[in-house]
């Protein structure tokens, strides 16, 4: 892996700086080995098309969506009130995440709290930096390959941006074949509501081999998501199917770094 | 005159009973907690019109919402003739309307007619799709007994209502060649003006008279009969629909409600909260987070219950269910109703077996606040369904009148965790892994060590 260079919020600070945009990791995006690519690929492109922003780095806490979505709102009110300490501190005015639910957490959820902040998601951004011509692609790797989006409920039905990420692999110029149940109707990955963190209660299926098997009747040899939690239900879904060789699960920033061959 | 007589009759007894039924259906949904309308009543009347009025959101599967359309929209339009009814029915007159409106009510009945046969066709398609296709999302295991008859009488009711105005109609048109001083012209209708003669044409004129008063009699009787009915019924929905959409939360749908109690401990213990903020008071009982009844419920959800008719897009689109869970985001609304209809008739005997134990002595009338049967909104939705929940908000995106089954989940799921203190065991290290080290898992890296 080639080092890295991650402006931290409190260096930034120090040297009496403030950076346009502060980059919320989460959880997964900090200590899942999977989602922690796209977080490299993620800052790699802010890196190269010169955004101004920073991480929290150890300064950052989970957002409490799964505590809050359990039922358990006294641990989602004492890490949200922390983190609200935090931003408010460094007076950071807007937040992009690689994360539906910490973006939906912290976009709808932290107001009621007093943390008042322009959020956006990855795929919103990256879409912002092409509109203004600092992120320029063009087909490449890409072009011609068939490859299918998956809704993230978080991103999708909760907040309603469903074109910024097909927008997105439009210009990968690419050959996307929607899923039977996409947009308003796409169906769950299994991780939301803090399913990602017990076991499933009994039934005929797992949520997310319900949800495999309709991305693989598309025919696509990639499937591109933009959670990622969404990212570890499906390609745990390509191994149960025994199809991880043959069809990549990706989040939409690797595939844009794939493309600029920035590996 | 008899006639008048035992129309204003059959009316008075019709209009008193289904009222106090619906007074009762009032009080049930006020057992719901206050609802905030942090309000924007110009969004909400948008809701009315597009959603509620133009069925919008019915439009995401086609099929039905054709020929739901037909039905509804001659719902609507046979208010009109409903008015006519009435008019005549209590003044003894005869299509009172006809030579006031001229052309236009000719225009009038051609429409109602014409809506009533795609209606007619309609309530087939609809009985065809509950009992010969057998469409899957009618075939749960809530819909079992009476909610399944419920869908049917409905449906056969709507036969005998249109079957009421076809006779009627149908005759009418007969005797008005027959008895023209008697029978008001009512102009060539679109229908009954060549249906009627098929049909009816060479009968004696005291058939034809049996004929029509028998169709109007029956459509006002099945009218009556609906209004005492859907009190009942799930098809409460024809009403209750226009104020739920109106009523129904604007916020985004990944939106949970916050618990301004809890922020407000928890920044007094994280020394957040102003200075010299109060205290909670020690000596009181530690209060109850969530919702275990439909008393701890907004009263939007409670209205949200009975304005369920059951359809089943819900449940049809819910992850859990369609994997084989026991969840049915359907159920949760029809078990709240149930419970609310179960505290209702409870309330209603007055009895002081249903007041609080503690409270017994002191108090002697029953009501909503001292109530206490024992039983709660657990007794029929288990934990199991609760925990298979994903917050997907497909259920809530599904809905054509914008219940929000997630809505009563979640604040079930709140009671569990934080009154409780219960829940899958399997959650425990996630809180804890927060709590103690701000993330969701427990982990020995630092939190930015990827980026080194």
């Amino acid at each position: 892996m080639s080092s890295l260079n991650v402006p931290r919020m409190a260096d930034l600070a120090a040297a009496g700086k403030k950076p346009e945009i502060l980059f919320w990791v989460g959880c997964a995006g900090s200590f899942d080995a999977r989602a922690q690519k796209v977080t490299r690929a993620f800052c790699k492109i802010l890196n190269e098309t010169g955004t101004d922003y920073a991480i929290l780095g150890k300064e950052e806490s989970c957002t409490g969506d799964p505590a809050r979505r359990a039922g358990n709102e006294f641990v989602f009110q004492m890490t949200a009130l922390q983190n609200i300490e935090t931003l408010n501190l460094y007076e950071v005015k807007r937040i992009v995440t690689t994360c539906p639910h910490c973006f939906n957490v912290i976009k709808n959820e932290y107001p009621a709290l007093g943390g008042k902040y322009e959020v956006v998601h990855h795929t919103q951004l990256l879409q912002e930096l092409i509109d203004n011509g600092k992120l320029k692609i063009d087909g490449g790797a890409f072009a011609g390959k068939k490859i299918t989006y998956h809704d993230s409920c978080y991103l999708g039905r909760a907040n309603g941006v469903y074109e910024a990420p097909r927008s997105l692999l439009e210009q990968l110029d690419n050959e996307l074949v929607e899923m039977k149940r996409c947009k308003s109707n796409g169906l769950c990955c299994g991780a939301g509501g803090a399913q990602m963190f017990k076991e499933n209660e009994p039934g005929d299926k797992r949520i997310n081999i319900e949800r495999t098997e309709e991305a693989l009747a598309t025919g696509a040899t990639i499937v591109a998501s933009n959670c990622p939690f969404c990212l570890t239900m499906l390609s745990d879904g390509m191994k149960a199917k025994e199809k991880q060789e043959e069809v990549m699960v990706y989040d939409l920033a690797e595939l844009i770094v794939n493309n600029k061959g920035w590996e | 005159m008899i006639q008048q007589i035992l129309f204003a009759l059959v009316a008075i007894v019709a209009f008193s009973w289904g009222g106090r039924q619906f007074m009762k259906i009032r009080r049930n949904i006020m057992l719901g907690k206050e609802t905030s309308l942090a309000d924007n009543s110009g969004a909400r009347w948008k809701n009315v019109f597009l959603i509620a009025f133009g069925q919008k959101k019915m439009f995401k599967r086609w099929i039905p919402a054709i020929f739901h359309g037909f039905i509804y929209v001659a719902f609507l339009f046979t208010q009109i003739e409903l008015v006519e009814i009435f008019i005549d029915g209590i003044f003894g007159v005869h299509r009172f309307f006809a030579p006031i409106l001229g052309g236009i009510y000719t225009l009038l009945i051609s429409s109602i007619e014409l809506l009533s046969l795609g209606a007619f066709i309609g309530t087939l398609v609809f009985l065809a799709r509950r009992n010969l296709l057998k469409i899957p999302r009618f075939h749960k295991p809530e819909m079992n007994g009476w909610p399944k008859l419920d869908g049917n009488l409905i449906l056969y009711g709507e036969l005998l209502l249109l079957l009421g105005i076809f006779c009627m109609n149908g005759a009418d048109a007969v005797l008005q060649q027959v008895d023209p001083q008697h029978y008001t012209s009512t102009g060539a209708t679109a229908l009954s003006s060549w249906i009627g003669p098929a049909v009816f044409g060479g009968m004696e004129q005291g058939t034809l008279v049996g004929i029509e008063r028998f169709g109007w009699w029956l459509h006002i009787l099945v009218v009556f009969a609906f209004l005492n009915y859907l009190p009942h019924s799930k098809h409460l929905h024809i009403f209750l629909a226009f104020p739920n959409v109106y009523f129904a939360k604007l916020q985004p749908n990944g939106q949970m409600d916050n618990m301004p109690e809890i922020m407000k401990e928890v920044k007094s213990m994280m020394g957040l909260g102003p200075e010299g903020e109060e205290e909670m008071p020690m000596d009181e009982e530690i209060p109850e987070f969530g919702a275990k009844d439909v008393t701890d419920l907004e009263w939007r959800d409670v209205l949200a219950a009975y304005s369920c008719t059951e359809c089943g897009r819900c449940t049809s689109v819910c992850p859990a269910n369609i994997t084989g869970k026991k969840l049915s985001p359907r159920k949760i609304m029809m078990d709240t109703r149930d419970r609310a209809e179960e505290i209702g008739k409870k309330l209603d005997t007055g009895s002081v077996e249903f007041i609080k134990e503690e409270l017994r002595a002191s108090e002697k009338t029953l009501t909503k606040a001292n109530f206490d049967d024992g039983k709660t909104l657990f007794d029929s939705i288990s934990k199991e369904e609760l925990h298979a929940c994903t917050t997907c908000n497909a259920c809530v995106e599904a809905c054509p009148i914008l219940i929000n089954p997630l809505d009563i989940i979640l604040k079930l799921r709140r009671y569990e965790i934080l009154t409780e203190s219960a829940g899958p065991s399997d959650w425990v290290p996630m809180f804890t892994s927060i709590e103690n080290g701000g993330a969701v898992w427990q982990v020995p890296d630092d939190r930015d060590a990827w980026a080194n």
